[in-house]
């Protein structure tokens, strides 16, 4: 049941055409459902934003919120059962459309992935050096020398001690940390023009955390990779971010410059989300806790899907889902308080 | 929402007896030279070499009754066994546990069962930890039920007690662990601990899996029910912002061993042990425009089935020198803070580190 106005508002307005040259990721009205026995749930509903080249979008969400699924749509690494609609463009090439054979020499070479878990990513049986070699071999056809010191290289280039022997351990050899640096040298291979990380640093103890977070914010800035990172926790995207995405029940909410968002948050769940995360100084206080739960996705409320959470919620809110408004400084938001129009301060607040 | 259901503290008279035998002055729990070493092989073909992982290593330490005790540490630090130890789910190799005053498995002393009903725990898994088969109510009332109460008497007082996590019993109580959300679940879980009417709980990463946003429900719920029931807490937790909001005082584990401990705002705004001060900054910085720039310690923790010689934190210390190498440090307290007991060479006078205080 959404208003007309609604369905105007949520098209994605206008971007300056400034320099579509530097565009390397387009996401529009990106949806995707799971279908299962017991009914369809849809995971993502309307996803949209781009990526220039070089830039780091940061998506930030609480689990279910859609942050991993947008990630590997953008690989179409999706089990068999989704099915995806909407726009997907990566550096020019139509990925919703693309056959899977087509999609297989850029996987990896455009876009490579890191994971949460390289101990599960990394292939058990194969050395590190064969596994870096192998993809060096398939995707850009070097000759075993030349792949093994391409290896080398990389192993140097993401600060691993000792890379010669470590070119011969197997992944279960290896620490934490310097498994997930191996897994970073692997997706860096080939010079992907992008690089999705899917919660890269949150398998990792503290002190090792800041360690890759920091290697992985020198390489983008070295090689000039855009990426997105997804990730549940704050402080990393206030590390590593340009830009951050707030993702709640399979749409983006709120999407700014990472100071922008931290400083001035515009919709209400992502400052909540900003009261009610612990920090320095917050001793012996009552948090400021958001109610209830997350939705479930195969019953999404109508309306907005943060309403029933929302402390503005008016009659507008559970009736009309928000469409997304493009504010200055290239932010935009999900919320009926920042819609065009005056109809929520119009709208009837909710009857307890 | 859900946190401010207040129902007013009805509680019902004590179901399991329980008494305060030591007083206020008596911690609630002394532990004294802890250990627990597990054998291990190592590689080789003709069945290798017999050697051990110290997972906790000769650890010291007090809780105050109605203190919250912190306690961080990376991965593998010894945190979860040394919890496990202490309500006996491991049997320590060495060392003694005094709960209020009795010793825990001597003769005259307090029974591991009966430690069991006073020292409750909370898991991170909140699903691994509730039987499955079970409607949530019976789950929590199983525990009383155990212990001799009547079965029509637990589950009222486990009804109860839902309510008092923020769980509608109407609703909730004949649901099964699978149809509640992890938030719900956990919820549950404390409910089930708290059904024994513990004085002591131990809390082991028991906010770590939920959402931001559910990890601020379930804090204000500890704290409210810490008020309501006199409870002592120990909060085991890797993230540093979540002990420093709850906890009184916070035990910094290094590879099985103790390094520091301290009141919460000592430890944070003057951690002594380089290791604590490596930990605090490794926290994210919050500011996009005053990101970190070099991070504070290299590398990977050691492999705990070599540790090093001497302190086993010299190997990534940016103060280790000689004396590191050859003595291991002991928890001794600061020259100018007697609450604050640090292990390592360069804080304490006559050690022979170049950076000592002067004796």
């Amino acid at each position: 049941m959404m208003s007309r106005s609604a369905r105007q508002a949520a098209t994605p307005a206008p971007e300056a055409p400034a320099m579509p040259q530097n565009r390397l990721v387009t996401v529009e009205d990106l949806n995707v459902r799971f279908l299962s026995r017991d009914g369809d749930v849809s995971i993502l509903n309307g996803v949209n934003f781009t990526l220039d080249r070089g830039e780091v979008l940061c998506l930030l969400g609480e689990s279910g919120s859609g942050k991993s699924v947008t990630l590997r749509a953008l690989m179409r690494l999706l089990p068999g059962n989704a099915r995806i609609s909407g726009r997907l463009e990566v550096d020019g090439h139509d990925i919703a459309a693309m056959k899977e054979r087509q999609l297989r020499p850029l996987r990896g070479s455009t876009v490579a992935m890191i994971f949460q878990e390289p101990m599960t990513a990394l292939d058990p049986v194969f050395t590190i050096g064969q596994q870096i070699t192998e993809t060096l071999r398939a995707h850009k056809g070097l000759s075993g020398g030349a792949a093994r010191k391409r290896a080398l290289e990389l192993l140097e280039l993401v600060q691993i001690p000792n890379a010669p022997a470590r070119l011969k351990a197997y992944p279960h050899e290896l620490s934490g940390g310097l498994r997930q640096r191996a897994m970073i040298a692997l997706a860096l291979s080939c010079d992907p023009k992008l690089l999705l990380a899917d919660e890269p640093t949150t398998a990792l103890d503290a002190t090792v955390q800041i360690q890759v977070l920091l290697l992985l914010r020198e390489l983008q800035k070295e090689l000039g990779m855009a990426t997105v990172f997804v990730t549940h926790d704050i402080g990393v995207a206030c590390e590593i971010a340009d830009r951050v995405g707030v993702m709640y029940a399979g749409r983006l909410v709120e999407g700014a410059d990472v100071g922008r968002i931290i400083k001035e948050p515009l919709h209400p769940y992502t400052s909540a989300l900003m009261r009610s995360t612990v920090h320095a100084g917050m001793r012996g206080q009552v948090l400021d806790s958001i109610p209830g739960a997350p939705p479930d996705l195969a019953a999404l409320p109508p309306g907005c899907a943060f309403a029933p959470r929302c402390q503005s919620a008016r009659s507008l809110c559970v009736q009309d889902e928000p469409g997304s408004t493009s504010l200055p400084a290239g932010r935009t938001v999900r919320c009926h308080i920042h819609g065009a129009e005056a109809a929520w301060r119009t709208s009837p607040p909710l009857a307890e | 929402m859900t946190d401010t259901l207040s129902l007013a503290p009805k509680t019902s008279p004590r179901t399991l007896p329980v008494d305060d035998r030591g007083g206020p002055r008596q911690p609630m729990l002394i532990v004294e030279d802890l250990k627990k070493h597990f054998p291990i092989k190592t590689g080789g073909a003709f069945g290798g070499l017999r050697t051990s992982v110290k997972a906790v290593d000769g650890v010291n330490f007090t809780v105050a009754k109605r203190e919250t005790l912190g306690v961080v540490g990376e991965s593998g630090c010894g945190k979860s066994t040394m919890a496990r130890l202490l309500s006996h789910l491991i049997t320590p190799d060495t060392g003694s546990i005094i709960f209020d005053g009795e010793k825990v498995g001597a003769s005259g002393g307090i029974s591991v069962r009966d430690l069991r009903r006073q020292m409750q725990m909370v898991f991170q898994d909140s699903y691994s930890s509730l039987n499955p088969r079970l409607p949530i109510v019976d789950s929590i009332a199983f525990g009383p039920k155990a212990n001799g109460v009547k079965g029509s008497v637990a589950r009222a007082r486990a009804e109860e007690i839902l309510g008092l996590v923020g769980l509608n019993p109407r609703q909730f109580a004949r649901r099964y662990p699978h149809q509640l959300s992890g938030g719900q679940r956990q919820r549950v879980n404390i409910a089930r601990a708290l059904a024994m009417e513990p004085r002591l709980v131990v809390l082991d990463e028991a906010v770590s899996a939920l959402d931001k946003s559910v990890e601020a429900q379930v804090l204000n719920l500890l704290a409210r029910l810490k008020e309501q029931f006199e409870l002592t807490y120990i909060f085991i937790s890797h993230d540093l912002n979540v002990v420093q909001y709850i906890s009184d005082r916070v035990l910094v584990m290094y590879l099985g061993q103790v390094v520091e401990i301290g009141e919460v705002d000592e430890l944070y705004a003057r951690p002594s042990h380089p290791y604590t001060e490596a930990l605090l900054s490794s926290r994210p910085s919050m500011d996009p425009a005053r990101r970190r720039t070099e991070p504070p310690l290299a590398g990977d923790p050691p492999n705990p089935v070599n540790l090093p010689s001497g302190c086993r934190f010299r190997t990534r210390c940016a103060l280790a020198e000689e004396v590191c190498a050859k003595v291991a440090p002991v928890l001794t307290p600061l020259p100018d803070s007697p609450t604050h007991p640090v292990a390592c060479h360069a804080r304490q006078p006559g050690a022979g580190h170049s950076l000592s205080p002067a004796a």
